[in-house]
């Protein structure tokens, strides 16, 4: 594969053929597949299994591969081969527990995915039945407020660390914001309940609390976000606005910001797809209820997030009812982020500033 | 008016004192909210710290250092075998994406990995608890029946699967995306011409990877390990939704007693705590920020240290 092969018997003596690593690994499935349904066939193992054959069949073809290519081309090509199996194999691993997790997501969640579970609560709900709807309130409120305390100030800091920052306390706070980026989340929310606490005395529980916990969170990924954004902005633009007399706040509020409005939007949703499922902060500081409550500020207040949590943790008597609705919570959990994700993806494609490409 | 080469100074505008001032002001609310947390977590844990056995509930028989050891334990060990996990095999993909896949697919495979950091924590830890422990249970069987001559496979194997490889399988999952994202960016960033070279001496993919590749790309799998290992240190709920814990200091990675981790122990004690319990949650919840702040302040720095490259983000 690393060679052309084009140019005659004499580069091509000692290697193996184009096709020949396609064709063994076909092999080594095909006969992992047999293996397997003999297995089968004689009742040692319930039932054909695609992902072990596919992992063991890889296993397999890692280790011909290697004494073929040892045998027919010597010992450096045959690590070669070797460790472009295992990179290979790497990825094909990593994405196991991706399909494996969308697909139990969505075979497991679609069972309730239905009116019953977006349009009622969970009050004086035991069993089947019931819904998400105060989860469903509780998450966008407290992620709404999240967003609006932490989008001013992370906006702002990007502003000073892009345009006026220089010297020690910029240094600092770049160095800062990327390590806040590392805060554990549960950290977060014990230091809301620190704060709350204080004030509200102790055990105090509600959705303001939560996105206190979660602005803990958001500034940083905002901050950076937005600090990347406006380096993009071409200094050329800056430049012509000073020398036609703008002072330099109208500069960054006239064409800075709006120049870069859209990579901005895009960085926001992208933060707000980073904390909406956050659970351990609102578990702490916000609570869990059965029952609808809109009031940020007077006592405890569902999330979705918790809501998933709380269904598989506290499972009651029918406890398949419970885990049904915590797969229908994470699903409905992943399409919010997913959703978010990709209106970001658009609006920085389709918004973006035409830069003279 | 003696110093002629005084610098031209720009007129001060009131509007330009006003926004530089709240500019200002938010990057200092940064370095306050910090400090906050800081500030905040001490004086709530300091009565935690200070407790002593029998005054909580939550303490039972020990006092905190006793209570916090197991748990400390068990968050480095969670950590440390899904670092181990995580580290090759994000090392391979970010290969395999900056080297080996199909220039024009590249892109399109890392977002399909960047896919695995939009999940959010919970659902890990619901397929962790509901899908990946009943998977690997029949292996744990079968390790503890054959390779019991290993420490860490002694014993009995568990009957549930919740054990901490597992929670630590779920770990490493989640610590994938970003430590492939930094490996992956520096990657690209090595010397066109090294590689070149390399391969012109008419070396293999494999000796130019590690003759150009690896030793420059050396101090960002460092950083990124660091950095996962941060995220790792600190995950919560996945731990929480799959461990069965108990407060044992034990290296057994398959049985049926596994040391819990800080933070899940927080978050599945929390909700019942009362009085001075919830200080000594606090308390334990200050040991973690100490340790993850020390960790990412450590890897941070090494990725500044290289300016040309930028990080994660």
């Amino acid at each position: 594969m690393a060679v052309s092969t084009t140019a005659g018997n004499a580069l091509t003596t000692g290697r193996l053929p184009r096709m020949a690593p396609w064709a063994i690994l076909l092999a080594c499935w095909l006969v992992v597949a047999g293996v397997y349904a003999l297995f089968a066939m004689s009742g040692t193992l319930q039932d054909f299994s695609l992902v072990g054959t596919l992992f063991f069949g890889t296993v397999l073809y890692i280790a011909i591969i290697y004494v073929i290519s040892l045998s027919v081309e010597g010992r450096r090509q045959a690590v070669d081969r070797l460790i472009t199996a295992l990179v290979f194999g790497a990825f094909l691993v990593a994405l196991l527990p991706l399909v494996s997790l969308v697909s139990t997501v969505l075979a497991n969640g679609l069972a309730r995915f239905d009116l019953d579970f977006f349009t009622m609560s969970q009050r004086n709900i035991v069993g089947a039945g019931g819904g998400a709807l105060h989860a469903i309130v509780g998450t966008l409120e407290i992620t709404a407020v999240a967003t609006l305390i932490s989008v001013p100030i992370g906006l702002l800091t990007a502003v000073y660390l892009v345009e006026y920052g220089r010297g020690q306390i910029a240094r600092w706070i770049t160095f800062l914001v990327d390590v806040m980026t590392g805060i554990p989340s549960i950290v977060a929310g014990l230091f809301a309940y620190a704060v709350f606490a204080i004030v509200f005395g102790p055990g105090v529980r509600m959705g303001f609390a939560g996105s206190v916990a979660l602005s803990v969170l958001m500034i940083p990924v905002v901050v950076r976000a937005c600090e990347e954004m406006l380096k993009l902005v071409p200094n050329e633009l800056r430049e012509a606005a000073f020398a036609l007399g703008v002072p330099k706040w109208l500069t960054i509020l006239k064409v800075v910001l709006p120049t870069s409005a859209a990579g901005i939007t895009t960085g926001v949703m992208l933060s707000i797809a980073r904390v909406i499922g956050e659970t351990a902060p609102l578990l702490l500081v916000a609570g869990f209820t059965q029952s609808m409550n809109y009031d940020l500020f007077d006592g405890r207040m569902q999330s979705l997030p918790v809501f998933v949590f709380t269904s598989y943790a506290n499972q009651g008597t029918d406890g398949d009812a419970y885990l049904a609705r915590a797969w229908t919570g994470a699903l409905t959990l992943i399409l919010i982020v997913m959703a978010l994700n990709l209106i970001a993806r658009l609006i920085a494609r389709f918004f973006s500033p035409k830069t003279g490409r | 008016m003696a110093t002629a080469a005084a610098p031209i100074r720009a007129k001060q505008r009131p509007g330009d004192r006003i926004f530089s001032g709240s500019a200002l002001a938010a990057g200092s609310i940064i370095l306050i909210l910090l400090a906050a947390v800081a500030i905040f977590l001490i004086a709530q844990g300091i009565p935690g710290v200070l407790a002593q056995a029998g005054d909580t509930v939550i303490l039972g028989e020990k006092n905190f250092w006793q209570y916090v050891a197991p748990l400390a334990f068990g968050t480095l060990w969670a950590a440390a075998l899904a670092l181990l996990m995580a580290t090759p095999l994000s090392i391979g993909i970010a290969l395999f994406i900056s080297h080996y896949a199909p220039r024009r697919l590249a892109q399109t495979l890392g977002y399909i990995i960047d896919l695995l950091a939009a999940v959010p924590s919970v659902v890990f830890g619901l397929w962790g608890g509901l899908v990946l422990a009943p998977l690997v249970r029949p292996a744990y069987a079968w390790l503890a029946e054959n390779a019991s001559w290993f420490p860490l496979f002694s014993g009995q194997a568990s009957a549930t699967g919740r054990t901490i490889l597992t929670a630590a399988i779920v770990l490493a999952v989640m610590i994938l995306p970003i430590m492939t994202a930094i490996c992956r960016e520096v990657f690209l960033q090595t010397p066109r011409l090294h590689e070149e070279a390399a391969l012109a001496l008419g070396s293999t993919r494999w000796e130019m990877i590690r003759m150009a590749v690896l030793p420059f790309g050396r101090a960002g799998i460092i950083s990124a390990a660091m950095l996962g290992l941060g995220r790792a240190l600190g995950e919560t709920m996945a731990v929480a939704m799959v461990l069965s814990p108990a407060a044992v200091i034990s290296f057994i990675v398959i049985g049926s007693t596994n040391p819990n981790t800080i933070a899940a122990n927080i978050a599945l004690s929390f909700p019942e705590a009362f009085g001075t319990g919830v200080n000594v949650l606090i308390a334990t919840g200050l040991v973690l920020f100490v340790v993850t702040f020390a960790v990412n302040a450590v890897a941070r720095w090494v990725i500044n240290r290289r300016k040309e490259f930028s990080g994660a983000n």
